[in-house]
This record gives C-alpha cells, sequence and structure tokens, in this order.
C-alpha cells in the first residue's frame, strides 16, 4: 500500500512539471505584449520598456521559463499585475469561498443523488425510476448558467426569497475569520449569540449550491443506480433474498455496500471538476471564488495572476484525483495487487 | 397448394435475411427496439432540419430589429415566441441558433476526433515509447480541468466562435485519444491482424483499414455525447464573452444578453436554454442508446 502511494504521488511530479511549462508557454507565446495591454493605449515605448524589464518580459524566453519555474517551486506564482499582490495570497483569500461551495454542492449532490439512485434501482422499470432517470438525463443536459438564472429569476426575483448573489449580507457589519462563512456564522453564534451572520450565510449558499451540484447530482444518481443493479444480480445477493432478508436490508446492507466503488471514483472525480464548473457559477452569483477570480483576470490580461491560477486548480485537480484513487485501492484490493 | 409454397419460399428469404445481418444493419435493427435512442434522434433530426431550413421557416430575419415591438411576450401576434429587448423575433433567432450549434457540435467534434484517432491508434501500434511519451503529454492534458482548459485556449487565441470551436476540439482530444487507444490495444493481438500482418500488409492499412474499423463502436459513443457536451461547453464560452459574438442568434449569447431582463421579460432568458437543453438531450439520449445496444452485457 505504501509502495503504490509512493509510486502515485512520485508520478505527479513529471505531470506536474508539464503542467506549469504548458502553461507558461501558452500565456507566453499568446498574440500581444502584457506589458502593452496592461499600459494601456496611452503608454509610451519608454514606460513600456520600463514594465518590460521589470516583468522580464526582456529576457529570452527559455531564461524567462527557468526563472518561472524556480519561482514556481519556491511556491512563489509571482505578483498580480491588477492589484499588486502576490498571487498566493490571492488564492488564500479565495480559495475558501471556492471549497466552501463546492462542498455543500457536493454534500446535496452526495446525499440527494445516492437516495434518487437507489429508490429508481429498487423500483426499477416504475414510473419513478423513469422520472427520477428522465430528471437525470435533463439533469445533464442542462446548461449550468441558464439553471442559476431561472433559478435567480424564481427564488430571487419572482418570490423575493433569497438573495441574487454575494456571500453575506453586505449590510452587516461582518469580519471574516476563517473565510468559510458557515463556519465563521457559527463561531460567532457560539461566541455572542447572534444569528443573523450564519442565517445569511446559508441563505447565500442555496441557489449557488443547487446550480453547481445539480450536473454532480444527475451522475451520481445515474451511477448509484446502474451500480446497484449490476450488484443485485450477483448470487450472494439472491442467496441473502433466499433467507428471506427484508428487502430494505438486502438493499441497504449488502447492496450498497459493494456497489459504493464506481459511486465512490464519481463523487470524487466530479469534486475535482466541480472546481472549475464553479467559473461559470461563481459569475453568475457574484461568488468571489478562486473562478471568478480567473475570469476576470482573463478579461484584465493579467498573465501572471491567469498562469498562477490555473496551475493552482490543476494541482489541486491532479491531487483530489490522487486521493480517489488511492481510496479506490483501499477498498478495492484488486487494483493494489495488480 | 400454390400459396403455401410461396409462402414457404418467403419465409426461408426472410430466414436468410435475418441469419447474416451486416454489423450495422443488426445495429440499427437494436438501436430501433431502444425508445431512448428514437426519440435522441427524432430530436436530432428536427433541429438538423431546422438548421437546414432556416431561411424557409423562420418568420422573421433574425437580425432585423423592430423596436416598436420590443420584449412583446409569446403568443402575440406576428410573434409566436416573443420579440427580444430589441425587438428581434425569438423563433427566427432559436432557429437560426440551431444552425449554429449543430455546425459547432460537428466542427469540434470533427477536430477532437480526428486527433484523437491518429493519436490513439498510432500510440497503442507502436506502443514503446512513442506509447509512454504520447500518455504522459495526455496525462498532462487531462491535469487541466476540461472547461478551465477551453477557456485559456479561446482567452489565448482571442474571443470568437471559430476559436471557441477549435478550443473545444483540443480540450476533448485526450478523451477520444484513450478511448481508441484501449481499444486498439485489444485488437491488436487479435487472429485477423496477424493474419494480415504475415500477408505483408503495410503498418499504415494495418493500423487504418484493419485495425481502426473493429475499434469504432466505443469512438462512436464517445462522439455522439461529445456533440451534446460540445454544445453546452459552447454556450457556456459564448455567455462568458469568449465565444459568438454579438448580433449573432446563438443560444449562449442570447441567454447572456437578456441577463437584465429577468425581472420583466421570463422568455428571453429561458426559451435558449430550453433550445439548448433539447439539443443536448438528443444527443445524450441517442448516445446512452447506441452505448447501451453496443454493450452486451446490456443486452437481455
Amino acid at each position: 500500500m505504501v509502495k503504490y502511494i509512493a509510486k502515485r504521488l512520485l508520478l505527479l511530479i513529471p505531470t506536474l512539471f508539464g503542467v506549469i511549462t504548458l502553461v507558461f508557454f501558452m500565456i507566453a507565446l499568446s498574440p500581444g505584449d502584457p506589458a502593452r495591454v496592461m499600459l494601456g493605449e496611452r503608454a509610451n515605448a519608454e514606460q513600456i520598456e520600463e514594465l518590460r524589464q521589470e516583468l522580464g518580459l526582456d529576457k529570452p524566453l527559455i531564461q524567462q521559463y527557468g526563472l518561472y519555474l524556480k519561482r514556481v517551486v519556491q511556491l512563489d506564482l509571482g505578483k498580480s499585475i491588477a492589484t499588486g499582490q502576490r498571487i498566493t495570497d490571492e488564492i488564500k483569500v479565495r480559495f475558501p469561498a471556492t471549497i466552501e461551495l463546492a462542498i455543500w454542492a457536493m454534500i446535496f449532490a452526495t446525499i440527494v443523488g445516492i437516495i434518487l439512485g437507489v429508490t429508481s434501482a429498487r423500483k426499477r422499470n416504475s414510473w419513478v425510476d423513469y422520472t427520477t432517470m428522465g430528471g437525470a438525463l435533463v439533469g445533464v443536459s442542462m446548461p449550468v448558467f441558464w439553471l442559476a438564472l431561472v433559478l435567480i429569476m424564481i427564488f430571487s426575483v419572482r418570490l423575493d426569497l433569497l438573495p441574487t448573489g454575494g456571500r453575506m449580507n453586505v449590510r452587516y457589519y461582518f469580519e471574516p475569520i476563517t473565510n468559510y462563512y458557515v463556519l465563521d456564522g457559527l463561531i460567532i453564534l457560539f461566541k455572542t449569540g447572534d444569528s443573523k451572520f450564519i442565517i445569511s450565510a446559508l441563505q447565500h449558499l442555496v441557489l449557488p449550491t443547487i446550480a453547481l451540484g445539480t450536473i454532480p447530482l444527475a451522475i451520481i444518481a445515474r451511477t448509484t443506480r446502474s451500480s446497484i443493479l449490476e450488484v443485485l444480480h450477483q448470487d450472494y445477493i439472491k442467496t441473502a433474498r433466499s433467507a428471506g432478508i427484508r428487502e430494505k436490508r438486502v438493499i441497504y446492507r449488502y447492496t450498497l455496500k459493494n456497489a459504493l466503488l464506481p459511486i465512490i471514483t464519481v463523487i470524487g472525480l466530479q469534486f475535482g471538476l466541480l472546481l472549475s464548473g464553479a467559473i461559470l457559477t461563481e459569475t453568475i452569483f457574484a461568488w468571489p471564488g478562486i473562478g471568478k477570480w480567473i475570469y476576470v483576470s482573463i478579461g484584465a490580461r493579467d498573465y501572471p495572476a491567469v498562469q498562477g491560477g490555473i496551475i493552482f486548480i490543476s494541482t489541486f485537480f491532479v491531487l483530489i484525483n490522487l486521493v480517489v484513487d488511492i481510496l479506490y485501492s483501499v477498498i478495492n484490493p484488486k487494483v493494489r495487487l495488480q | 397448394m400454390a400459396n403455401k409454397d410461396v409462402n414457404v419460399k418467403n419465409s426461408i428469404k426472410i430466414e436468410t435475411v435475418l441469419k447474416e445481418p451486416g454489423p450495422w444493419s443488426e445495429s440499427w435493427y437494436n438501436l430501433k427496439k431502444n425508445k431512448g435512442a428514437m426519440t435522441g434522434l427524432f430530436i436530432i433530426v428536427i433541429f438538423i432540419l431546422m438548421a437546414l431550413f432556416a431561411p424557409f421557416i423562420s418568420p422573421h430575419d433574425p437580425e432585423a430589429q423592430t423596436i416598436a415591438m420590443r420584449k412583446s411576450p409569446p403568443l402575440t401576434e406576428g410573434y409566436l415566441l416573443g420579440t427580444d429587448d430589441l425587438g428581434r423575433d425569438m423563433l427566427s433567432r432559436l432557429i437560426y441558433g440551431s444552425r449554429i450549434s449543430m455546425i459547432i457540435g460537428v466542427v469540434s467534434v470533427g477536430i477532437s476526433l480526428v486527433f484523437g484517432l491518429l493519436i490513439g491508434v498510432i500510440s497503442s501500434y507502436y506502443g514503446g515509447w512513442i506509447d509512454k511519451f504520447i500518455m504522459r503529454i495526455i496525462d498532462i492534458m487531462l491535469a487541466f480541468p476540461y472547461i478551465l482548459l477551453t477557456i485559456v485556449i479561446v482567452a489565448i487565441l482571442g474571443p470568437s466562435l471559430t476559436n471557441a470551436m477549435i478550443a473545444i476540439g483540443i480540450s476533448q482530444i485526450p478523451k477520444y485519444a484513450r478511448v481508441v487507444r484501449a481499444s486498439v490495444l485489444a485488437e491488436k493481438e487479435s487472429d485477423y491482424v496477424l493474419a494480415e500482418r504475415s500477408l505483408g500488409t503495410s503498418d499504415l492499412e494495418l493500423m487504418f483499414r484493419t485495425i481502426l474499423p473493429n475499434c469504432l463502436s466505443a469512438t462512436i459513443v464517445q462522439a455522439t455525447l461529445g456533440v451534446g457536451e460540445a454544445i453546452l461547453s459552447s454556450a457556456g464560452l459564448s455567455f462568458l464573452g469568449l465565444g459568438a459574438q454579438p448580433p449573432t442568434p446563438e443560444w449562449g449569447l442570447m441567454i447572456a444578453s437578456s441577463k437584465e431582463f429577468i425581472t420583466n421579460a421570463w422568455w428571453i432568458v429561458t426559451l435558449p436554454g430550453i433550445a439548448i437543453l433539447l439539443a443536448v438531450l438528443g444527443f445524450n439520449l441517442l448516445g446512452d442508446g447506441i452505448r447501451d445496444i453496443l454493450d452486451p452485457r446490456m443486452r437481455e
């Protein structure tokens, strides 16, 4: 087991190296001079040249690449052109927002998805099954940004129940402690007994959670259903049934446990995808996370920010996939032994 | 008596026809029994017909603005689905939009298909260091979350519909390459391949004429589902301002430019979304159906 994990970790190094290299050259070779873009139309040649020197753009490309690689290895992603802040600090502020949303979306998708999938499998070929699976198919066919707008249209504009965007009621005097607003709200609730922060944080989470969680929910429901149906064909389930064990117990105790492997894999993969899928959701709900930040940085031609953001997200994505693989091999010894 | 003879003859004929169906007609026969796949195919055909005959069936010019009729709700006289914020006919824009989405789907899947097939076949046929090298690059590409990769490529190439198609096509190549590689790997040591090889057939012919046709089933599923995915992605890109540019009647762009009107004109934002949903649903239904009939485990 240790050997397997070590091998996988070692394989991570060339992949991440490739990611950094690809990102660097994609951005460096893209048309347009970042210095000119940053300074705008009115800058003169001297100012541009000065900035080029400051950014190291006057050096040969391969030397720039070497310097960049050296800094990234030291976990230094450079400074944002737009704000002058260090990229790592920019990420530190925004990452909790993205993670908080992703976790809630995943909890929502997993719980509802598994329940729907199990119900569908238990009552297969009934109208419950057809409706659920039809709904799941619609779920994966839907544009997320459109769903988000429709949700805003119904719940914020028409019914005036939930906020249209942001993470916290702007009128509250709120100072983040951990930047995970639900956690912060809880801390404040315990410290001062003031519940308005936690309530506001949760209210702001509802619509983005549904919008971001719908696709993973549909995929989890479909995987759960097919995985359970496959296990139900196995002999030991027939044995359990013929032993007179109640159907509910057969499903939850014996079937679900053995059907979990593909479900866990899908959950892990979807979680990784959520981080980038959040670009659309975060943009629509004015959610100050990494996705929205990368999108804004692209528009502002803030190249160091774009590079840093992509390297960060990709690293995180690769790590999550690794954790999923390791988890998979823990549950399923067959993989480890190969 | 004579009548009976004819019947016997006919039944023999039918039997021989049924006994040796080609691989395609057998698949088609199975597919016809799959309700989901047929529904999907029906939806797709409708969208393709709309795309082909857009100028003939659209009641209005999709870019003609009738300011006096701005934001008319559906069922307004002459405007079945209403008009948008500039007084353009929604129905006509949706019909022309199907043209754009179908082209996006075919072109971007075409790009990923061509390169994916080439890379997958070469990688797995030659094996060794070529395979290792190519698979490393594929791994690196897969390390980028798909949507992010697309957005970055478009950001570099510059926002336009063509570049969006290219970006979607490129970022999906790894998926196809992997699928093809896996199926070629399973085939390349088969007896018929070895027999062909012993006859002195060239590598190129072996790869693309002998092996490839037997590896297509998984790729066909992937490509069908891929068209739907491409339509979704390009709508997302256009929504972010990185794809089609106004006044193109692209569905995602139509949603984006109607954002401000969700308070008073629901149809401007709702209808293009439903169009995307239906088109993607069609390809998903067909793709799932094809997968079911090609996967022996799913056959009863």
